[in-house]
Parts: structure tokens; sequence; C-alpha cells
């Protein structure tokens, strides 16, 4: 088991929420101080240096035009943790290759920071969440058919030593391909796809990458595993599939008493209750399937966001099992309720800062989960662990 | 009106057609808004009165495929060129609306012997104005609320509640707003070479816009007739973007008058 601290390195010094339609892709940024961005920066990547202190990886990402996660380069950052951090992995989840014109950059900056970090990059893709679609002006409608053209010329670009190669794909054209450094780790550096439907994690178990998820809860996630292990196993990769494929990211919040960890709890929803963002951002044409969309004007709930659902309150997100949040042994309890019921999973990602929890606090839940909480994950489900399997049915197989 | 398809380019084509004995060189072909066929069938079959029509849905609308490769307007005027060479049309009248209009000036500019008259009912697909403003407004980053209000004169008429559609209807409408998507989405609702191609349009083209279009705006329209050496516009008064379903007998009797001529 392998905990990631991830913050967003939020701005959460806004008006109130009723002034403005929507804190993504519209909200002007005259209403951000860069003094106190800088100041926020300087906080942020102190915490997530305090995290590797105490053992803890560093995850971070990249969203644009919001106030909700301030970091629109997100190779910049790690290219900054690269030099200030010793020894955590460094996991980027991830570069939006659906609306990135230039996969060989991609690979070019995720191969620098390989080599600046002496080989600690852990390299995560993501389609991107739909409100990313227009701060890219990236076309919402077959997006899945780029970011796999993408990923795969990235791994090609990784991987190949022999001088200049061609690509003449359906999206992507480049003569002479041959990028500098390449990565250290060989063959490349670890790859990680976050997705949230289950024709996208077959497709990420049948190459055996990394397969996150976030805030997907107890049904969903455990869709997005079956769906992942089949995919695994169809292509002919093994029976097992080990949990350390599989990664699930919640809101959590460790407290050395009730009282503490439930105000840590509530600043944490910030991510949740701040996400004010009107459909036309939030479901643009093409971006889930006709019949996804049919659904939608039925009612169904849209996964991509909880915003105004019973996932804004604490107790509604704990039993939601996109929060855990608690002392040591609650936070405990909750997880291993997830985690059996989901059918197990190597990494955690913790989402653990968020809007108004200030840098004590947000130190007290680091340094809670990995002192209280993380040693014993660790011993009970190392990552060579099979996924799939509850304890329940592991008991009834003898 | 006939339902029928035919495989164009690996494209199966919805084709909706009337008074298929009517003589060739009279045909009518009639493009699509990016809303898809159906609300225009009344209009159209009564605008073809004796005429033959001849009214594709665009890939990716109605029942129309759409295969990977095509994502372009200028891929559908090929295919449509195409169509009238396997429909033995050797010249055809055009009418389109909005995105329609698009494909209809790409074929013209391609092709120009094969287009009698034009008649171009609110088009986009070029670009006039200056690089700091849209000059179709963003339809796809605003609320319903606002699309309804630029794209009709009296929304609270026009407007239908898409939750009451059967699952079949609603899955059209979501699918045909995806196509838009793709097709539009960048350059936004235009081809940068266009305006450098309409010069070889030599058929007389009527520009109708409806006087409350808050989509295509007057100036555009202007600015878009001017690029064709034969063109004149036209306004039909209390509409919107889609004349023919707010004001249909008014823009019939102009379209008519100019057809006739």
């Amino acid at each position: 088991m392998q905990a990631w601290h991830f913050s967003e390195t939020a701005y959460p010094y806004l008006p109130p929420a009723e002034t403005y339609p929507s804190i993504r892709v519209s909200l002007p940024n005259r209403i951000y101080d860069p003094h106190k961005g800088a100041a926020l920066y300087d906080r942020y990547i102190d915490e997530w240096l305090i995290a590797e202190d105490e053992g803890i990886e560093i995850m971070l990402n990249e969203h644009h035009q919001t106030a909700t996660c301030v970091d629109p380069a997100a190779p910049l950052m790690l290219a900054a943790l690269a030099r200030l951090s010793k020894k955590a992995r460094l996991l980027i989840l991830g570069n939006p290759i659906a609306n990135r014109r230039q996969p060989v950059r991609v690979a070019e900056e995720m191969a620098m920071v390989d080599v600046l970090s002496h080989g600690r990059l852990d390299a995560g893709f993501v389609r991107g969440v739909p409100y990313e679609i227009l701060p890219a002006n990236s076309n919402p409608v077959r997006m899945n058919e780029r970011h796999w053209e993408a990923l795969d010329l990235i791994v090609k670009c990784w991987t190949h030593h022999d001088g200049p190669f061609s690509h003449e794909g359906r999206f992507f054209h480049h003569r002479a391909i041959n990028i500098w450094p390449r990565p250290i780790q060989e063959p490349h550096p670890p790859i990680w796809v976050s997705t949230t439907s289950t024709g996208g994690a077959a497709q990420v178990g049948g190459r055996g990458y990394i397969q996150a998820t976030f805030l997907t809860g107890f049904d969903t996630t455990k869709r997005i595993y079956e769906a992942y292990r089949k995919g695994w196993r169809d292509a002919g990769r093994s029976h097992d599939v080990p949990i350390d494929r599989l990664a699930y990211a919640a809101l959590i919040y460790v407290g050395d008493n009730e009282a503490r960890a439930r105000a840590g709890a509530e600043k944490l929803l910030w991510y949740v209750q701040a996400n004010k963002v009107p459909p036309h951002f939030s479901n643009p044409p093409g971006y889930v399937p006709v019949a996804m969309n049919v659904q939608l004007a039925r009612g169904a709930h849209n996964v991509v966001s909880s915003y105004g659902t019973k996932q804004g309150t604490v107790d509604g997100a704990i039993e939601a099992g996109t929060m855990f949040a608690g002392t040591p042994d609650q936070v405990f309890a909750q997880f291993k309720r997830h985690w059996d019921y989901v059918g197990g999973y190597g990494h955690l990602l913790i989402m653990g800062q968020a809007g108004f929890l200030d840098h004590d606090d947000t130190v007290h839940g680091i340094r809670m989960f990995a002192r209280e909480v993380y040693p014993r994950l660790k011993e009970l489900y190392p990552g060579t662990t099979v996924s799939g399997f509850t304890q329940a049915a592991q008991a009834a197989a003898g | 009106m006939n339902e029928t398809s035919i495989k164009i380019a690996g494209v199966d084509l919805e084709l909706l057609t009337a008074n298929d004995g009517g003589r060739g060189d009279g045909a009518i072909l009639f493009l699509h808004s990016g809303h898809g066929y159906d609300p225009w069938q009344s209009f159209a079959s009564q605008l073809a009165a004796e005429r033959r029509l001849v009214a594709p849905s665009h890939p990716g609308f109605g029942k129309s495929s759409l295969p990977s490769w095509l994502d372009s307007i200028d891929d559908i005027a090929h295919i449509y060129l195409e169509l009238l060479d396997r429909l033995e049309l050797a010249q055809a009248d055009v009418v389109a609306s909005s995105v329609g209009g698009w494909i209809a000036a790409e074929m013209a500019s391609k092709a120009p012997e094969r287009f009698r008259r034009l008649v171009l009912i609110a088009p986009v697909g070029v670009k006039t104005g200056p690089a700091e403003k849209l000059d179709i407004p963003d339809l796809f980053a605003m609320p319903q609320s606002d699309i309804d209000k630029l794209v009709y004169r009296d929304p609270g008429r026009m407007t239908a509640d898409l939750s009451k559609l059967p699952d079949e209807a609603l899955a059209t409408v979501f699918r045909n707003r995806e196509s838009l998507a793709l097709l539009v989405w960048e350059p936004w609702m235009h081809n940068p070479k266009l305006k450098h191609r309409l010069h070889r349009v030599q058929a007389p083209t009527l520009f109708v816009r409806g006087d409350n279009d808050g989509v295509v705006s007057d100036a555009y329209l202007q600015a878009y007739a001017r690029l064709l050496p034969n063109a004149r516009t036209v306004t039909i008064a209390d509409a919107g973007h889609l004349p023919h379903l707010e004001q249909p007998e008014k823009l019939k009797a102009a379209i008519s008058k100019f057809l006739e001529t």
C-alpha cells in the first residue's frame, strides 16, 4: 500500500458564491491576487515536503481557468518538486493529453522531470474533467481516441532510442521524433490513467497501466475495478491482478480527537461545496455518450460533479465512500469497509488539503495519517496482494 | 416525403425526398441546420411543391452514420457533391439553413457550375469581423435559456420541453448536438479559407436573415454576401435564427419569389 499526498493548490479567497455563476472557466482572474498566490504556492510546497518527511509520496494534478486548482502547468510544479524533494515518488495525475496539442512535448516534459528527479516520476494521464474543454479550446468529441493515440505515441517517444522516427496518425503528425533527454527509468516511468468509465478501465487494464479513480464511492469504483481486471485478464496478462495496479482518491482527514477530525473534514468539503459549475461547462456535447445524456435528461446523477448532492456533508460523503474522516481507528474502519467492498487497491490518493484548511490543520492531518493509520495499511495490504478478493471471499476459499 | 438511404464515401446517408420523378434541372437540395432535419420537414416539402426535393440528414445527424475519419464541413461538402452525381443532378437549387448554409457555400465554391440558385438562411462558415470578437456567439458556453433568446424571437412560444421527448427522439437531439460540436468547434463556426474561395460562386444567391436573429448578425450577413459576386440580402420580420419555424409563410414567399425569377 502506498499513500500519496495530493494538493490541488487551491485559491480560496473568493467572493460569495452567489455573486458568480461558475468557479471554473469564467471566473475573472482579477479576483486572484498573485502575491497571496505566491504565499500559497510556498505553503502547499512545504506541505508536500512535510508529507515526504512522513514517508508519504507526492501527487499533483492540473486544471485550467479555475480557483479550485491553480496549477495550469503541472509539469512546472513537478519540476520544482523534483529539485526540492529528495526521496518521494512524484505522481502527476495527470497530463490532460486529449487537450494537449503536442504529445511529443509532453513526453519531453515527463522525461525531463524523470531525469531531474533521478527516476522518481510516476507519469499519469487523464482525459480531463469537462470544464477543461473550453480553456483548452479542445473538441469534446473523440477525446478518448485522441487520448489513446497520444499516450501510445508518448510511450514510443520514451522507448525509442535509435534516432528519429515518424508518426502519421489520425490526430497527430510528426516527421522526426527523437526526444532528449530520455527517461532514467527503464523501460519508462510507471504509467497511470484515471477514468470513470468501465470501457476506459478495460483498456487501461489491457495495457497493465495503473488505474486511478477519484471520489467514485462504492459501486462505481467496484465496477471500474472489475472492468480493469477483466481487461487485464482478457489481454492475457495473467489471472491475478495485484492491488498495486489500482488507486483510489478520497477526501481524507485524520484528527487526534473526534472534534478536531470533524472540523478538518468540514473544511475538506470545500472541494465539493465550492465546485459551482453550470451545466454548459460541466457537460459539453460529446463529453459523455449520447445514451448517458438521455439518462441525465431523465434525472440520473452525473458522477463527474457532486456539487449540490448529499456528498456535500461530512456524513453523506463518508456514507458514499468519498471521504474517510475521524480518529485513526474510525478512518481505518471506513477505509477497510470501502477497500473490502470494491475488491482492494494498492494506492490511496489523499485529498488532504482544501480551501480554508490551514497549514497547521493540514499538517496535523498528514502526520496523524502517516503515523497512526498508514503503518496498519502497509502491514495489512502489501502491494502484491491480489485484488478482487474480499476478506470474506478469501475466508470462504480457506 | 420518401425516406431512403444512400451510401457515399462510407457514410450511410439518410435521404428524404419528394417528387422523385420531377425534372432533374428543377431539383431543390435542402440542407438542414444544426438542429437536424426533423423541424424542417413540412416546410421543405411545402416549399418544394411540385419540384423534386432532396434533403439529406448530414453525417452524424438523424439516421445518417458518422465514420471516424469525418470531422469537417468540408468533408460533407465533398460527400454532397458526390450525392448530386449519384442522383444525376447536373444542376440544382439549394435552400440551406445555418450550418447547412456553410455546407452549401463550400459546395458552391468547389463546383460553381452545379448550382442554379442558392438560398442561404442565416448561414455561418466565414470569419468577417475582428480577431478579438467571435462572429458567432459561443452557443456551447451559455445556459440553454440564453441560447433560446439568441435563436428565437419568441422563445416562450418556440421552445419545447426536451424531457418530454421519447428516448429515441431525445437521443437524436443529443447526437445532433454532438455532431454539430465536432464539425464547428475549431475554428469556431467557420473555415478561414472559405472567404477566399467564394468569389468563384456565379449563381444568384439570396442571403436571408430573421430580424431578431441573435446568432447571425445583420453585419455578418452583409459581409458574407459581399464575398459572393452575385448576392443580395433580405430580412424576414418578426423571426430569429430559424425563420422557417417562426415565420414559415413569409420565408416561403421570399424564397419562392427568388427561385422563380
